[in-house]
């Protein structure tokens, strides 16, 4: 990607970005109640979106020579230091650092 | 008046904030270790202002140029803006030309203090919501730049470092499990993504899942309804 390609990327992340937060406010003027169903799938949505980013994290890995075991195993290790410590920084920050030292040790 | 709200408003911004340093600086060491220069993190964070998405960003940046694709998966990351937006609809009103910044910087953290915290009356309702969401950009931006910046100085294999956004995603994910009865919104947008995965290869998935969420979400809508009523 070139630089004028890499700032099209962003400028169009931008507009995305800025039309889901301006666009309720822009169809519902004030007065006007949205229909039962937008906000529906703005109840289920939020959750849904969560559970597609964790596959699109490991869209590469599942096909990579390890089939994502490195992954699988620093995944195992967060939920059970969350459950346990229920820290969300220390989840994050020691479980990055447990797939850095995979991947650089055992998984290269 | 401005000076009430923003005392009022600055305690409740304490947390985010070494969240979104640590978040930030983490995002911005990530662009750097990717060969970015420190300008990058530093522009996105302020204009995109939407940390799930900037890290997905720098994945789209490293990838071939598809812009289509992009505006539909930012859609998609972000629906939940339309959501808050939403909730927000009531609360926006009547603050003026801050409405429009307010709407701008529309964060989870910024809305989930916004939409909770009802200030003081003594307190102007508009200022309050403005520094809340000024606050909470300013750590977002400042901890990016300076973590790009810390990339400048600090020099270890930073291999693997990219996992920081798939945890960050994990640990979203147990927390809103724990937070909610209901798991079939979770469960729909990890099978439905996944089993696109699988049939469409890992270039062309994701448009693909999002169809069938939205679907999957609009057949089981009486049935959701009614589990959610009781």
């Amino acid at each position: 990607m070139t630089t004028a390609q890499g700032i099209v990327t962003i400028l169009v992340v931008v507009l995305g970005t800025m039309l889901t937060r301006f666009l309720p406010f822009l169809i519902f003027p004030e007065g006007k109640t949205p229909p039962p169903y937008i906000t529906y799938l703005g109840t289920v949505l939020p959750y849904a979106v969560i559970g597609l980013l964790v596959v699109y994290c490991l869209k590469d890995a599942i096909y990579s020579p390890f089939h994502g075991l490195p992954e699988l195993v620093a995944i195992g290790f967060i939920v059970i230091l969350h459950k346990w410590k229920k820290n969300t920084l220390l989840s994050i920050g020691a479980g990055t650092l447990l797939y850095m030292v995979l991947v650089q040790t055992c998984f290269q | 008046m401005k000076m009430k709200a923003f005392k009022a408003a600055l305690p409740y911004t304490i947390p985010i904030c070494i969240g979104f340093l640590f978040l930030g600086m983490s995002y911005g060491f990530l662009m750097k270790s990717k060969g970015f220069s420190f300008v990058y993190p530093m522009l996105m964070s302020f204009f995109i202002f939407a940390g799930s998405m900037e890290f997905v960003t720098v994945n789209l940046l490293l990838s071939a140029f598809n812009p289509l694709y992009a505006f539909f998966l930012t859609l998609m990351v972000n629906a939940r803006h339309l959501f808050y937006g939403l909730s927000m609809l009531e609360k926006y009103k009547n603050v003026g030309w801050k409405k429009l910044y307010l709407i701008y910087g529309m964060c989870d953290e910024s809305f989930t203090i916004n939409c909770t915290v009802t200030p003081p009356p003594d307190i102007d309702k508009g200022w309050f919501m403005f520094f809340v969401t000024a606050l909470n950009q300013i750590y977002w931006v400042c901890g990016a730049t300076l973590g790009a910046l810390l990339g400048y100085v600090i020099h270890f294999n930073t291999k693997g470092i990219e996992f920081v956004m798939t945890a960050l995603f994990v640990v979203m994910f147990i927390n809103q499990w724990e937070e909610n009865k209901s798991h079939r919104p979770a469960y729909t947008g990890l099978g439905c993504t996944l089993i696109c995965l699988l049939l469409f290869g890992s270039e062309l998935f994701i448009l693909p899942a999002m169809a069938l969420i939205v679907l999957c979400f609009t057949l089981t809508k009486k049935k959701y309804m009614k589990e959610a009523e009781q």
